[in-house]
């Protein structure tokens, strides 16, 4: 345990590739299970910033910090620009419109992801930024740990990294251990996600898809060089292709969670912390020694 | 008075495109000398803003009237502001030619 006596929290991110597997079911659980067995200064972070959802399991939970996240996003001065079109050469992101002959100069705050290209680009001073709200931050005091912080991004904001790294730079000196909730899916977020993480948890499924996903999701770790380990989710659903990948691939199994159709019936009411079963209870001391093992 | 169709090809036997920003050419018909002028629609592989880039394009050329089969609203914002008339047509069958020639009725 050298690495909780550390002021730096250690940080466990938990993906999937696929949608769906049970990153949330897991995270919440293992938020609730880390608190009992291993550190009650445990935080539960959720990542997934498009549509946040861990706070549904967390009934009583209550508000105790929110603040907003900014972005800053150029503004073009018409009565100074020259409309040279400069600036939307240098834009990578088709973000700015300009029409000589009808002098039209326009940014699409949509299209924008703030990298200031544009700003040096100008040589008539005529862009400026603005700051421009693109999510929030809600910190929530719940039963367990030392509760739950989200991200929320603004609908049609593209900017989910930028509310990601707004969520991570938060001071929570008060946590030990942090658990990342991360979006689904493999792309910049995801990255963004597990960039920091001292362990990554891989959800899965024993599906077809779920282990096509999990294969992208593995090699991108690979490429990042973290320490990963797999839940099987639903086990006894689908066939042993994720089982065969596994051991071919050298990936340790956490544990396996069998599917189980009342369970998914009280995660849907958003009561899966209500009521916990003794089996539940078993399979997450068990992931929770072998992440232990495997982070030493 | 110009008026653009999106296209599939840069010849008139081209089959109609049904995508605006992602359209891979723009045939511009100008009613006054009848010129036809195809154009190739270089965003249109491109990750974001195709749509914006288009409008853009037919701002800049004068384009009064565009019929494709769709727009989007960031391209639909722009062609607003400068009243270009959008016309819908769903049928992707249709070539080109075929559409110039009902326009010329």
């Amino acid at each position: 345990m050298n690495n909780l006596s550390k002021k730096e929290p250690f940080k466990i991110a938990v993906a999937s590739g696929k949608g769906g597997t049970g990153k949330t079911t897991v995270s919440v659980n293992l938020q609730y299970f880390i608190s009992k067995f291993w550190s009650e200064k445990v935080l539960l972070l959720d990542c997934d910033v498009e549509e946040p959802n861990d706070l549904i399991f967390f009934p009583e939970s209550e508000i105790t910090g929110n603040k907003e996240v900014h972005l800053l996003v150029p503004f073009i001065d018409t009565q100074k620009c020259t409309f040279c079109r400069k600036c939307v050469d240098w834009c990578e992101f088709n973000a700015i419109v300009v029409i000589p002959p009808v002098k039209f100069a326009q940014v699409n705050q949509s299209l924008c992801h703030s990298c200031g290209a544009c700003i040096v680009a100008c040589n008539n001073g005529a862009i400026s930024e603005n700051k421009v709200s693109i999510g929030e931050i809600n910190n929530y005091k719940t039963q367990i740990g030392v509760g739950l912080t989200e991200g929320k991004l603004k609908i049609g904001s593209a900017m989910q990294t930028s509310v990601i790294k707004a969520l991570k730079s938060e001071d929570f000196n008060n946590a030990e251990i942090i658990i990342y909730d991360a979006p689904p899916g493999t792309s910049c977020p995801v990255v963004t996600t597990v960039s920091d993480a001292d362990f990554v948890v891989l959800v899965t499924e024993p599906t077809p898809f779920g282990v096509y996903d999990l294969s992208l999701t593995v090699d991108l770790l690979k490429e990042m060089n973290k320490t990963t380990g797999v839940i099987v989710n639903k086990s006894g659903l689908g066939n042993n292709e994720v089982y065969e990948y596994l051991e071919q691939n050298n990936i340790p199994i956490l544990g396996a969670i069998p599917f189980n159709k009342n369970y998914a019936s009280k995660y849907a009411q958003g009561n899966i912390l209500k009521n916990i079963l003794i089996e539940t209870e078993d399979f997450y001391k068990e992931i929770i020694s072998n992440i232990k093992k495997y982070i030493n | 008075m110009k008026t653009v169709i999106t296209s599939t090809g840069n010849t008139l036997d081209s089959n109609f495109d049904l995508r605006f920003g992602r359209a891979a050419y723009f045939c511009v018909y100008d009613e006054e000398t009848e010129k036809i002028e195809f154009i190739e629609n270089i965003h249109s592989n491109d990750q974001g803003g195709a749509g914006s880039k288009a409008s853009e394009k037919m701002i800049e050329l004068g384009v009064t009237k565009i019929i494709s089969g769709d727009f989007g609203p960031k391209a639909m914002e722009l062609l607003d502001q400068f009243k270009i008339r959008l016309i819908l047509m769903s049928d992707e069958s249709k070539k080109v030619s075929d559409i110039l020639n009902l326009m010329k009725k």
